[in-house]
């Protein structure tokens, strides 16, 4: 489970990107977080990793008290959280068996990280992760040799190699085409059922967000200002989160949908 | 055809736009002052060059030197001197191969913490002066302060190259580290990584074939550098070139810079195909 108190966080130059945000997320809820360009989504998801070092305010994951943490207690949680990006942020020069078996770093000592001699348990939870996504054939290949849509995929495994027992999700779709991106958010889902695991989606497409999504959380400049399930989400709620806009061509498409 | 004479009837009126543009002056607006400053420079050329001296007499023995110069170049003579002209050489490749790997070992750590976004404020400072010392000084200054500390021969000329690939290669290293994608390498901090796991998984992967770049190009360099240093005493090829100079045995002097030519060509052309490779 995961809560997040009144975490606000302000940027050195004077930005107020999060402001007094608070909720919970208790295990195998997946929560999709809208909001416009600048509304803080990145900057939240960051703040639960403390990739971003939030201003005020507490967040716990199970019984750890995340903010607060010396830098070797921070490097043990992140190895309880699993991320997965935009740009899929694979390293690219590196094979995809490498690029998974990095979500061990947080585990294995150095010497056995810098000669790639992992644990033969890591290795075979690899071979496992790669096979769950479809791509068991590609280990060896490099990551840069891969398309968008397989990319993403190792992104997941890597995340999911860590055993995560959270995983954070920063706009997994917004580099794929339509179809891909559906693929992935079903995965996704699928995965996050499987394990009983919460799991916070950053999302600019709203369609996918209800479409997937048991709970939404709306961010505008900073606050909350939405969170409820998918069917709340009307168009006075829209505008409320985005501003003024004709809402009704989405609401068919995803009645349609 | 359509289209334009569309636009010809909606903009009617075009003849009342000004038909001239001219470019903004972009560094000094004032044109007096612009021309004032264009004045004194030319100026300041003309009296400079009225003070350099120049002796018709010596010019004309020097061109004589030269074509001496070139006639030994045309015809040169690899045999009479080659014991020499072999140890210079060997001595020179000794020293640009060990002074690359020694100078390359040292500057990845110094350039690591040069670079902004991954070493702690006390620690970029150090290594920036680091870098900024060892830039500072030519290597000719470098080397006759080493030939002064220990001598004559091509250990002096190792401690120079050494000294002087660190500056070098630690400030391109750095600055191909600040150059990075943070994407990369914020995925590996999430993951829970440690310092050491981040330079290895995060950075390293992302300025290796740079790193093998640099590190072949620092290669000819040192070689050639290592042929200039030798004139001031710090061994090699550049030694043997000087004392051949000194003999005036113009023909042994052309032999050694052919083989110069010939060793940077080699060089370049390898390390070229090197660096595709390495991408």
């Amino acid at each position: 489970m995961l809560s997040v108190s009144n975490v606000s966080k302000t940027y050195a130059a004077g930005d107020k990107a999060l402001d007094d945000v608070s909720f919970t997320i208790p295990s195998g809820q997946v929560v999709g977080l809208i909001g416009p360009s600048g509304a803080g989504k990145s900057t939240l998801i960051r703040c639960v990793n403390r990739l971003v070092e939030p201003s005020s305010g507490t967040i716990t994951l199970g019984d750890t008290p995340i903010t607060g943490l010396s830098a070797g207690e921070l490097r043990a949680v992140r190895r309880r959280i699993g991320m997965i990006f935009q740009e899929y942020a694979l390293v690219e020069r590196l094979t995809v068996m490498e690029n998974v078996l990095s979500g061990r770093l947080g585990y294995v000592s150095f010497w056995r990280s810098l000669l790639r001699r992992y644990p033969s348990t890591d290795v075979q939870k690899a071979y496992a992760l790669l096979d769950r996504v479809g791509l068991i054939d590609h280990a060896s290949k490099r990551a840069d040799a891969l398309s968008g849509g397989q990319r993403q995929r190792v992104g997941i495994a890597r995340a999911l190699e860590q055993d995560p027992e959270l995983l954070l999700i920063d706009e997994p779709t917004a580099s794929l085409d339509p179809k891909t991106s559906r693929q992935i958010m079903r995965l996704l889902i699928e995965i996050c059922n499987e394990r009983q695991l919460p799991a916070i989606i950053n999302i600019h497409d709203v369609v996918l967000a209800r479409q997937f999504t048991e709970r939404i959380i709306g961010l505008q400049a900073g606050r909350i200002v939405f969170d409820g399930p998918p069917s709340e989400l009307n168009e006075t709620v829209l505008t409320k989160i985005y501003g003024e806009e004709d809402w009704t061509t989405l609401d068919n498409e995803s009645e349609a949908a | 055809m359509h289209a334009s004479s569309k636009t010809t009837n909606t903009h009617a009126d075009i003849s009342a736009y000004p038909s001239h543009w001219k470019r903004p002056p972009v560094f000094i607006q004032r044109a007096w002052l612009r021309w004032a400053i264009g004045l004194a420079a030319l100026l300041w050329f003309v009296l400079a060059l009225g003070t350099i001296e120049v002796n018709w007499t010596r010019v004309a023995e020097g061109l004589e030197r030269g074509w001496r110069f070139i006639k030994g170049f045309l015809t040169p003579d690899f045999t009479t001197r080659w014991s020499d002209i072999s140890k210079g050489l060997i001595e020179s490749l000794t020293m640009t191969l060990t002074s690359t790997v020694v100078g390359v070992l040292l500057s990845v750590p110094v350039g690591i913490g040069a670079a902004r976004n991954v070493a702690p404020k006390a620690v970029y400072y150090v290594c920036r002066s680091i870098i900024a010392v060892s830039r500072s000084l030519q290597e000719i200054i470098i080397a006759i302060l080493f030939v002064t500390m220990f001598g004559f021969g091509p250990f002096a000329g190792f401690l120079t190259l050494s000294f002087a690939t660190i500056g070098f290669m630690a400030k391109l290293l750095a600055e191909d580290i600040e150059d990075i994608d943070e994407k990369q390498s914020e995925a590996i901090r999430a993951t829970g990584a440690s310092w050491l796991q981040l330079i290895n998984y995060g950075v390293q992967p992302q300025v290796m074939p740079r790193l093998i770049g640099l590190s072949l190009y620092r290669l000819d360099i040192n070689f050639r550098e290592s042929a200039v240093i030798g004139i001031v005493g710090a061994g090699g090829i550049g030694a043997t070139l000087n004392t051949a100079i000194d003999r005036y045995e113009f023909d042994s002097a052309g032999a050694i810079l052919i083989i110069i030519i010939a060793v940077v060509m080699v060089a370049e052309y390898s390390s070229g195909y090197v660096r595709r490779w390495a991408q």
